[in-house]
């Protein structure tokens, strides 16, 4: 039951971040979702991944529109404010917020039904203003809430537990982000906590719309033999073409990395990511050469994931907008209000 | 009974029948501004096409030296340059009128009429030899018709001079040509025809302390002056002058002096839905954030609307009204809005809709949107119209008082929440429905996750009875509250106490104050309420009680406030009398008048 609080548990010895906050003060309320659904694993993922980034909880806005996704920004960061918008409008949302308070860290979580149905357009237009938010799809490839419809990420062919074939094309975010310009586009596996927690921090800290998507088996209507998108069948079929290596600011980079395999990408803010590469011939920073590579294993039946594309350079909303540096919730009303000298002067041209 | 009167000394309306895109907009608003600057009262209406180019369109400029300004249904002097429409221009002179028709190319001699002056004057053949180029010789022939009027009306013309200098201050050879213009007109008229007409202008001291302005501007400008920070729109006639104002009143008062970047942020959304998504986003963040559009807009942001109303999140919104349903008719006017906003939503939703009834409403309410938003925690609504926001009209000069300073509403700040055992997002702490709010990244203790779906007061999801109910009780007295918070009605009695009322909203209130001071003439005394906000006050209970037969004007085929007021109030729906306007273009004070007078007749003689 949402309504019930998580106990905040403290106890000796329990480990804490520079903050002096311990891993309980990023979780939220107590989960309704199935037992073994795959977004409480990335819920999960993201309170390590904020516990391990040193962000106060307080100092992030959640988003989230409708269907199961979207109300797993409660069980999160209770401390954080969040708002669990309309049905695919998430984004818009986001926009105003990020657009008058861009000072805080901005994460979205949507679904399926939610970014690639009824919110594809704003979708779209969000990645297309390059809001400087964390978006990420918990992709299942069906509608939880409303008992198992598929969902536009259905594959062809892919059956439903009642046995209907989709026969629709799916609609991928990330070939879509790609051709959509996107400028951080990531793939991972609720299944893959090694993986996932360092996409999450990499696109919280892109200065631009990250897209993650998040393969996020929905135990109860999409788990079942001949589903392409069940535990089983993503464990055996994905595929690694890079792995991320997050590597906050005042850190060196310590690991060792193969000449050629790795690429390391400058974000704002001075945190680095090392891109270590399945193969040589991927490109993260390619566009065409990363949709043709996701294209050829995807033919193949293979799920790539990983960091897939990302351009740190191009510039964000506000950049765009050429608003000031300071939020606009903190500009003084006298900085605001031209006062009545300036309405007189103003008149004259309405004569 | 017979209410056209006959046109007089600074008393007339002057129409212009034009086609789109001629460049006639500009001649039009000169010779408006010359009259306005002669100190005469005087207001233009636009009625033009949903087209750039090509369609007629015509301007309508009522002078009047008492200062009424509504439509009149008379047209003293017609000005038909459009062959297309020459034949319906004609028609719609009032008799004893003048005709100013372009005679460079025959008209049919069928199209006359007796009681009609009609002045043929050769404007293209005139201005195609003195001026060079098909723009040139278009443009200055719609200027050159201004020359001839300035004779037939006896414009001054050092003020015209004047008006030209100021428009052409960076292009000093166009006052030269349009001077030119003027002066072909002028001479063949005073040359050819006895000027000025019996139907002229004179000199007044009327306009000192005026302005000429469109609503939607006025409304721009209330805006920045509330200390808006934010809006997102997308485009749809008649609203997108006020997001063009807006934008042009930033650039030109909040750019950061040092760095030249802005202070506010604008953004044109993918649609309506978006528009008014960023807006809440905002709105919760802690901005004043607003957005404007049109009936189709609103259609789409319901949804959206029901999402503010019940998660509680302050934000303005412009309803610019045009006439409808559907697309309706995008470039003409209506009031047909009314309950789909007051209702915007499924569920149990209502909101807060104030009414301007002129720009200098739209300014000051604009403002006080802002206020009531952020007090009430709700979507609030100006309900403009196209008529309002698109067309200048006269004005006493906007004030600000520098004293003024937002009212945020029941906000938190750190140092409260660091005080507070526990915060909790929607309790009623003071029992006025109104609860605190907290804006993001102020204090660890002031975070909730709101939602639309139900919640109790601590902001969590919630399918319990009693708790869904707590909450929407809690609405439903806050919503009361907003009815001793929202802009009294303006009440205007009649010279001795009458059994008769009339009431109506925003831009009627021009037409209804003309049609109830005619009517006290003919021994008809009516008094008169405006009402300013939905939820109604008391006073309009007052009125509707203190009143056997009350009048409803307003500009909707289906008595939209009438079904309002029986809704909200106590009144026998027999006691309340519609009077009903809506074919697109904007009331006219004879229409209010013949309604009302019909109808006491008829009383006085049952």
């Amino acid at each position: 039951m949402t309504f019930i609080a998580k106990p905040k548990i403290s106890y000796a010895g329990q480990p804490k971040n520079a903050l002096g906050l311990s891993m309980h003060d990023y979780e939220g309320t107590i989960s309704t979702l199935c037992a073994g659904c795959g977004h409480d694993s990335i819920s999960a993922a993201l309170i390590q991944a904020f516990y391990e980034l040193e962000v106060a909880p307080h100092k992030v806005t959640k988003f989230s529109g409708i269907g199961c996704s979207s109300k797993t920004p409660a069980y999160f960061m209770s401390s954080a404010h969040g708002i669990n918008a309309v049905h695919g409008r998430m984004p818009a949302v986001a926009t105003g917020s990020n657009a008058v308070n861009k000072s805080l860290y901005c994460i979205g979580v949507s679904g399926d039904g939610d970014s690639l149905s009824i919110g594809l357009g704003q979708f779209a237009h969000a990645l297309r203003r390059n809001l400087n938010m964390l978006y990420i799809i918990e992709n299942n490839g069906v509608y939880g809430l409303t008992k198992g419809q598929f969902s536009a990420s259905a594959d062809v062919g892919t059956k439903a537990k009642k046995g209907e074939v989709n026969e629709q094309q799916p609609i991928d975010p990330v070939i879509t982000a790609l051709g959509l310009g996107g400028t951080f586009i990531a793939r991972g596996f609720s299944g893959d906590k090694e993986q996932l927690v360092p996409l999450i921090k990499a696109g919280l800290k892109h200065e631009g719309f990250a897209v993650l998507d998040v393969l996020s088996p929905c135990v109860t209507f999409n788990d079942h033999e001949d589903s392409t998108k069940s535990y089983a069948h993503t464990r055996q079929n994905f595929h690694r073409a890079t792995r991320l290596d997050f590597i906050p600011p005042a850190e060196p980079i310590s690991a060792q990395y193969e000449e050629g395999e790795s690429i390391c990408v400058n974000l704002h803010g001075g945190s680095n990511v090392m891109l270590r590469k399945a193969g040589q011939e991927y490109d993260p920073t390619d566009r065409a050469r990363a949709f043709a590579y996701i294209e050829q294993h995807q033919k193949r039946g293979e799920i790539v994931t990983g960091l897939l594309y990302v351009d740190a350079e191009r510039e964000d909303m506000h950049t765009l907008a050429n608003t000031i540096d300071e939020d606009l919730i903190d500009v003084a009303f006298e900085d605001l209000c031209p006062g009545s000298a300036a309405l007189a002067d103003l008149q004259e041209r309405f004569r | 009974m017979e209410i056209v009167e006959k046109g007089g000394i600074n008393d007339l309306v002057i129409k212009l029948a034009t086609v789109n895109g001629t460049g006639s907009a500009s001649a039009n608003s000169l010779l408006m501004r010359a009259i306005f600057r002669m100190g005469i009262p005087v207001m233009g209406r636009n009625f033009f096409p949903s087209n750039i180019q090509g369609l007629p369109t015509w301007f309508e400029i009522r002078v009047n030296h008492r200062g009424h300004l509504s439509r009149s249904g008379r047209v003293d002097l017609m000005v038909a340059m459009n062959a297309e429409t020459y034949r319906q221009d004609l028609a719609d002179v009032t008799a004893g009128g003048t005709l100013v028709y372009d005679s460079t190319w025959p008209r049919g001699t069928t199209l006359v009429r007796d009681d009609v002056k009609i002045l043929g004057v050769p404007l293209a053949g005139m201005c195609n030899e003195a001026f060079t180029g098909v723009r040139a010789r278009i443009l200055m022939k719609n200027i050159a018709y201004v020359g001839v009027l300035a004779a037939l009306l006896d414009v001054d013309m050092d003020v015209l001079r004047t008006l030209l200098e100021e428009t052409f201050a960076s292009k000093p050879k166009l006052v030269d040509a349009n001077l030119e213009a003027i002066d072909l007109g002028y001479r063949y008229a005073t040359d050819h025809f006895e000027c000025p007409l019996e139907t002229h202008l004179t000199k007044l001291d009327k306009t000192d302390e005026h302005i000429l302005i469109d609503g939607n501007t006025a409304a721009a400008l209330g805006c920045v002056y509330a200390g808006a920070t934010f809006a997102a729109w997308y485009p749809i006639t008649p609203s997108t002058s006020l997001m063009d104002g807006f934008r042009n009143f930033c650039q030109h008062f909040r750019k950061d002096e040092d760095t030249g970047k802005n202070r506010f942020c604008i953004v044109q959304a993918e649609d309506e839905l978006g528009a008014i998504g960023m807006v809440i986003g905002a709105g919760w963040s802690g901005a004043r954030a607003f957005t404007a559009t049109s009936g189709p807009g609103v259609s789409l942001m319901n949804e959206f609307l029901g999402f503010a109303y019940f998660a509680e999140v302050p934000i303005v919104l412009f309803d610019v009204q045009r006439a409808g349903p559907s697309t309706g008719m995008p470039t003409r006017t209506q009031q047909s809005d009314i309950l789909s906003c007051a209702f915007a939503s499924h569920g149990d939703t209502r909101h807060v809709l104030l009414f301007p009834a002129n720009p200098a409403e739209c300014f000051s309410l604009s403002v006080e949107a802002f206020d009531l938003a952020e007090r009430l925690q709700t979507p609030v609504i100006v309900m403009s119209d196209l008529d309002i926001g698109m067309n200048d009209w006269m004005c006493p000069k906007l004030e600000w008082n520098d004293e003024y300073r937002p009212d945020r509403g029941k906000v938190l700040d750190a140092e409260a929440l660091e005080k507070l055992p526990q915060f909790l997002r929607y309790q009623d702490v003071d029992g006025d429905g109104i609860c605190h709010r907290t804006y993001p990244g102020v204090h660890p203790k002031g975070g909730y996750f709101t939602r639309g779906s139900g919640h109790n007061e601590s902001a969590r999801y919630t399918e319990k009875p009693d708790e869904y109910q707590q909450v929407m009780e809690r609405l439903q007295r806050k919503f009361k509250t907003a009815t001793a918070l929202v802009p009294k009605p303006i009440l205007a009695n009649a010279a001795q106490a009458t059994p008769w009322g009339v009431i109506t909203i925003g831009g009627c209130d021009g037409a209804v104050r003309e049609a109830v001071e005619n009517l006290g003439a003919k021994g008809v005394h009516i008094d008169y309420l405006r009402i300013r906000a939905f939820p109604f006050g008391a006073e309009v209970q007052a009125f509707l009680d203190g009143h056997e037969r009350v009048f409803v004007v307003e500009q909707n085929r289906d008595a939209q406030l009438k079904s309002l007021l029986s809704l909200e109030l106590d009144v026998e729906k027999d006691r309340l009398v519609s009077i009903l306007h809506y074919s697109g273009a904007p009331l006219d004070w004879p229409t209010v008048f013949t309604g009302i007078f019909e109808q006491v007749k008829k009383s006085a003689a049952a």
